[in-house]
């Protein structure tokens, strides 16, 4: 046998995972072959180091806070993260499909539901996880966006500019429901969605 | 080499019965194999092989797609700048003209494009072996396949006998018969004065070699165009799969082969080889001393008497599903290039070499125990330099055409990344057009 498909996965566990991201059968195989072959080290985990190594990741200017989203106990350089971490995360980038808005509302909400994925924009900003996108923390994301090619005056006249208009409750930083008022128009379920194609 | 032992007569019978069982065999090996190699003809019977494995694959019920070309997820093919805008304009209510800078929305579209990357992306999977969707009964190649029935568990079981028990130890029986006489023929010659006679024999060796090599490695090879052969003078260039490669190509046609001096037993047979006929063998110092190696190879191609040189611009092995970037060295020195597009068909047994997983030891003994080797190769008309084009963007075009006869993907990608980090000027790149889009409203507005 391959040493790839060393620990296959049990129908029990393509069950729960199903349940809890909502993703098919089929799409959970694919993406579990997916997982063992960036899973260089063969102890079917994760570590940051594997993420790393997919250039495409590498060249992303927010490649390092995608990668953090996977890991959210901190900033442990030993971090690990299972398939189940893995696809619960990965969840959040699920379209949303028409029969899903009419579900049960005493259910928990989906992981791609619109609130999930603008949670996990926010969190991106949100490094402290406090909660509140410090002027800071606006500029260190600003700051790996645009590179070198812009002074820090600039980029701080920017940062400046973009609280004031979205802070309401006037404490300098942007909470989680001020985020959500300012990208309320903005098509979050289609820009944050990936489309599989089977 | 038969004993005599008075007191057990069944041992006797034993020894005779040995004893005519190996003449058999090397008769067989000599009539059917060794002696076609030297004539450079074909009985037909590695073809007939091949199509009694495609039946027997089809007796088995299954039905072939390749997976790695099947894209788990849709990508759009817009660009940075593009879907920004987008992502703005559905979410602004303000109009264009007076759009702001920096919106938080536009982190979005970063964030997609590395999840997506995450899920699916262009350049890792080209480092390991293509997956089939359907079983071809080698027990490396079933990924995810968990229900065997029981027909396919007896002709498996069947293929391991037939495979371990009679053509491994055929083919090792060849490999070492082709490397020994390379090794001795072509230090025969070395004896020889220089002139015609010494190259005429040394083709006629080293041909004869490569041949028996192929059929141990039962390679079943359909060479395209040949009128394109690449001439004296001229630089042969081919996408890389794994050393095989050298075989096939080597076998029919005389090349100089360019590389680094090994030791052990590579570094006897490359000695032996220039004993011959120049090659090209580097010290492992003079590898890294870019303006050595260049003028070494145009030395070489300036002597027309000198075979065209075989090179390989990815500089290291590729799954056969891509070509990726071809490094510039070879396309500087001026001379023709000769495109040379190889493909292998991945049902019979799997080519790629995944040095990271296997030394060239074990690759070579999954070579002779996989069914067959079965390959096309087109030879591609000859390219040169043209007015205004740089070394780079011939290296492209030519790496464009190969891609394009073979089939495969032509990826920008460097093939280095299988082992070292992507260079950091590609985010930068991106960093620059990210921040034009921020800077560029800033100078609008002052002019108006």
């Amino acid at each position: 046998m391959g040493s790839r498909a060393s620990t296959l996965l049990r129908e029990e566990e393509i069950e729960e995972i199903k349940k809890e991201t909502g993703f098919s059968h089929s799409q959970i195989t694919r993406l579990y072959s997916r997982f063992t072959s960036l899973d260089k080290g063969e102890n079917g985990t994760l570590s940051r180091e594997d993420f790393q190594r997919i250039p495409e990741l590498a060249i992303n200017p927010l490649g390092d806070r995608i990668i953090n989203a996977f890991f959210p106990e901190g900033l442990d350089r030993e971090d690990q993260v299972n398939f189940r971490g893995f696809m619960r995360t990965l969840a959040h980038f699920r379209p949303i499909e028409d029969n899903e808005k009419n579900k049960d509302p005493t259910a928990s909400e989906p992981l791609n539901s619109r609130t999930n994925k603008l949670l996990f924009a926010f969190r991106l900003y949100d490094l402290d996880r406090d909660d509140k996108i410090s002027r800071d923390e606006l500029l260190q994301v600003l700051r790996m966006m645009v590179g070198v090619n812009i002074s820090d005056e600039q980029l701080g006249s920017i940062a400046d500019r973009t609280i004031q208009e979205a802070d309401q409750n006037g404490d300098n930083s942007i909470s989680f429901n001020e985020f959500i008022k300012v990208l309320e128009k903005v098509d979050v379920e289609q820009k944050m969605s990936i489309r599989f194609l089977h | 080499m038969v004993l005599f032992l008075d007191f057990n007569p069944f041992d006797n019978l034993l020894c005779i019965l040995l004893g005519i069982s190996f003449t058999v065999w090397f008769t067989l090996l000599l009539v059917f194999i060794i002696v076609p190699a030297i004539f450079g003809v074909s009985f037909g019977i590695r073809q007939l092989y091949m199509k009694t494995l495609l039946k027997i694959f089809e007796v088995s019920g299954n039905h072939w797609a390749f997976l790695s070309f099947l894209a788990i997820i849709a990508k759009e093919p817009t660009s940075l700048e593009e879907e920004i805008k987008e992502i703005r304009r559905s979410g602004s209510n303000r109009d264009l003209d007076s759009a702001s800078e920096f919106e938080m929305s536009d982190i979005f579209y970063f964030c997609r494009r590395g999840v997506e990357s995450i899920m699916d992306d262009e350049v890792t999977k080209r480092f390991s072996a293509e997956e089939l969707e359907s079983w071809n009964l080698l027990t490396r190649s079933n990924y995810n396949f968990q229900h065997i029935s029981l027909r396919l568990t007896v002709l498996w079981g069947l293929g391991v006998v037939i495979r371990y028990g009679f053509l491994l130890p055929l083919r090792v029986t060849l490999a070492f018969t082709g490397v020994g006489l390379l090794v001795v023929l072509t230090s025969i010659i070395g004896f020889l004065p220089n002139g015609r006679t010494k190259n005429f024999l040394s083709e006629k060796v080293h041909l004869m070699c490569y041949r028996i090599c192929v059929r141990a490695l039962t390679a079943i090879i359909t060479y395209h165009d040949s009128e394109n052969k690449p001439k004296n003078g001229g630089i042969c260039v081919a996408n890389h799969t794994s050393p095989i490669d050298v075989i096939i190509l080597a076998s029919d046609g005389c090349y100089a082969m360019v590389g680094q001096i090994h030791g052990g037993l590579m570094g006897v047979i490359q000695k032996s080889m220039v004993k011959a006929c120049p090659h090209i063998w580097f010290e492992r110092s003079e590898v890294k001393d870019r303006h050595l190696v260049a003028k070494r190879l145009s030395d070489h191609v300036e002597d027309k008497t000198k075979l065209p040189i075989l090179i390989f611009p990815e500089g290291t092995c590729i799954n056969n599903t891509s070509v990726m970037m071809f490094k510039k060295g070879s396309f500087e020195i001026g001379s023709t290039v000769y495109p040379v597009a190889i493909k292998y068909d991945p049902r019979f047994g799997d080519a790629f070499w995944n040095s990271s997983q296997f030394g060239m030891v074990s690759y070579l003994l999954r070579m002779m125990s996989s069914w067959a080797i079965v390959c096309s190769v087109w030879y591609l008309p000859p390219m040169s330099r043209e007015e205004g084009e740089d070394a780079v963007q011939f290296a492209n075009r030519v790496k464009a055409a190969i891609a394009r006869q073979g089939g495969l993907v032509d990826l920008l990608w460097d093939g280095g990344l299988k082992r070292g980090k992507v260079k950091d000027t590609f985010k930068e790149e991106q960093q620059k057009l990210y921040s034009k889009m921020l800077v560029g409203t800033q100078e609008d507005r002052s002019r108006s």
